[in-house]
């Protein structure tokens, strides 16, 4: 179990107080209640991007996040909408679901490394995307929509969460818990990178043939890593589904799927942290620029090249610079 | 049966030269461009702006996309991907900046030619029809046969002239060929010149069937990538093959398969994952590429 220091315990304090009350507050006090749906889903898309950055971890690009993304959503409205099940119950099913899925497809593609590997995950999400058109359960083109609001969970007649559409801001509901799964998530992201399993991981990352002569089975670990990525991407994936009430297959496309690579790379791939901060940076950038209309995308593009020139090892790399980098 | 080998054929030779420029660049410098569809679709519209707008012949139209394209590559090699890697710590951090350029081609193209779909006057008029076996518009064959000639002309190029031979000394052994005396620099920028040409030039041949569009960019790159995977990552006999297998499989699907509506494409992804998991490295690449 890796220990805190005095300085990580007050930067993990003031983070949580952050986010669940200086933000809330602040967009209370001015007004700006867009602003909940824009940092929901970057809370949402930062939890598909640890999935992500947890296979780069191990040494493997994965561009096929918006594949299990598409999964967990379908799976989630599914389950809501034709068999009625509550969604809480829905979301760790998503989650499975999209994980066993990627045992299935993990076990032959995972032999690839390197660009094949990459390639075959971006060609992955387009083989969901047509499956979901496809199949008759999905609806087609048509997609999924008027997915009820989240219901209530009561223990001992205890309200623990309420009804969702019941309330007066749902959106503040969304908010408060997509940012529980965003800090859950990175928790268990950091235990993990910590562990042995962690120590496996990076052994992989450096040579797999060593690692394995040592007696690492890598066949099984890299397995189990792509299993809890793709169970990450299941559970945004169908969060995200309850939020918008609605699945296409259009939700989650190719752009997505390498948007989530973005946000890993952007925030720097030695750093536990740096998908949430890429995809923070990445999203709120994006939203930022949308005052400049048409040239949205040309300075949006523009800013990300030039950023990639000049901080080839993402943006956590500054702070880290001088210090040693951690975890390479 | 021949109406489908014809559009096989067709088609094969038009992914083929997609793909040849997408390796190329990957053989070179390990750098998977994902921005090679929006170069193919920028070089359509330096084509339509041309021939279509200004109404010059179609060849210097073709020219020009290329000579456009084969610069921008140059440029792109220098400035951008040049520095990166050499910067960089992980060398899959050029899949950022290629990522980066794909968007940036794509707002470009947006702002300069908009999102509607444009098209060019026919080059020949009039369609082949072999006794209803074989119907085919002249113009498609003319660009088949072009898109063949200058698949041969590439093969020709790499194998017998000096730049050929650096270029495949650089993508044979990066280390080896600079002990030799090869400018690798110098190479790297000019292969990746020829391949962003290749993207350019086929852009240019397809405008006049298919006409040229913003979103074609995206759907352009994955194909070309899944021709690479097929045929084996970095080498050009692979690429060729791989085009030409997907070519057959889309002109079959298509034929066989148009009553079940749009599972064509879902058939080849299923299959060419069957096929990666047996044999990782593709038909003719290097084990782990």
């Amino acid at each position: 179990m890796p220990r805190l220091s005095m300085i990580q315990w007050t930067g993990l304090l003031v983070f949580l107080i952050a986010v669940f009350v200086l933000v809330p507050a602040y967009i209370a006090a001015s007004g700006r209640t867009d602003f909940y749906y824009t940092l929901t889903s970057v809370a949402l898309l930062s939890i598909a991007s640890a999935g992500v950055w947890l296979t780069f971890y191990i040494g493997r690009i994965n561009i096929g996040q918006g594949a299990f993304a598409l999964i967990g959503a379908y799976v989630s409205a599914i389950l809501v909408t034709k068999a009625g099940i509550s969604f809480w119950l829905s979301l760790p099913l998503a989650g499975l679901f999209a994980a066993l899925v990627s045992v299935l497809i993990g076990v032959p593609i995972l032999r690839l490394r390197g660009v094949y590997f990459a390639m075959i995950t971006l060609v992955l999400t387009q083989v969901v995307t047509l499956t979901a058109l496809a199949l008759p359960v999905t609806n087609g083109a048509k997609g999924i929509t008027s997915i009820p609001l989240p219901g209530e969970i009561s223990v001992f007649g205890l309200t623990v969460i309420p009804d969702f559409a019941g309330l007066e801001n749902p959106r503040l509901a969304f908010y408060y818990t997509s940012c529980a799964l965003m800090v859950l998530t990175f928790a268990a992201m950091y235990r993990l990178v910590n562990s042995r399993l962690g120590h496996l991981c990076r052994s992989m990352q450096q040579n797999e043939e060593l690692a394995s002569s040592i007696g690492v089975n890598i066949a099984y670990i890299r397995v189990i890593v792509f299993a809890i990525s793709s169970f990450l991407g299941g559970i945004g994936g169908a969060m995200f589904g309850s939020i918008a009430q609605s699945v296409y297959p259009s939700s989650f496309q190719v752009t997505d799927s390498v948007n989530f690579m973005l946000n890993c790379f952007l925030g720097g791939l030695g750093y536990v942290f740096g998908p949430m901060l890429g995809t923070l940076v990445l999203y709120f950038g994006w939203d930022l620029l949308f005052e400049l209309g048409r040239y949205q995308l040309l300075v949006y593009s523009g800013l990300l090249i030039i950023l990639m020139l000049f901080l080839p090892n993402g943006l956590l790399s500054l702070r880290i610079r001088g210090k040693g980098v951690a975890g390479r | 049966m021949e109406q489908i080998l014809a559009n096989g054929i067709y088609l094969g030779a038009q992914y083929a030269m997609i793909a040849l420029g997408l390796t190329l660049i990957f053989a070179l410098m390990n750098v998977l461009n994902f921005a090679h569809g929006q170069m193919y679709v920028l070089g359509g519209f330096v084509t339509y702006t041309f021939y279509g707008q200004l109404g010059w012949p179609f060849v210097v139209a073709l020219l020009a996309s290329c000579v456009t394209l084969a610069v921008l590559g140059a440029l792109i090699e220098k400035f951008l991907f040049a520095p990166v890697i050499r910067r960089s710590s992980r060398e899959e951090s050029t899949m950022l900046l290629a990522a980066g350029l794909a968007f940036f081609f794509d707002a470009i193209i947006l702002l300069v030619f908009g999102e509607k779909q444009r098209g060019v006057p026919k080059i020949v008029n009039g369609v082949l029809n072999w006794d209803f076996r074989i119907i085919m518009p002249y113009d498609r064959i003319l660009i088949c046969f072009l898109a063949i000639l200058s698949i041969v002309g590439f093969i020709v190029f790499m194998q017998y002239s000096k730049t050929g031979r650096a270029l495949r000394a650089l993508a044979q052994d990066r280390t080896a060929a600079q002990l030799m005396g090869v400018n690798v620099e110098r190479y790297s920028m000019i292969g990746f010149a020829i391949g962003a040409m290749l993207a350019g030039l086929v852009g240019g041949l397809l405008v006049t069937i298919t006409g040229v569009n913003l979103g074609m960019g995206g759907p352009t790159s994955i194909k070309a990538f899944m021709m690479v995977m097929i045929g084996g990552a970095g080498v050009i006999s692979g690429a060729i093959a791989g085009g030409i297998i997907l070519g057959f499989m889309e002109a079959i699907g298509l034929a066989v398969l148009s009553q079940y509506g749009d599972i064509t494409y879902l058939l080849i992804f299923v299959s060419l994952m069957i096929f990666l998991a047996i044999r990782p490295q593709g038909l003719m690449g290097k084990p782990w590429g």
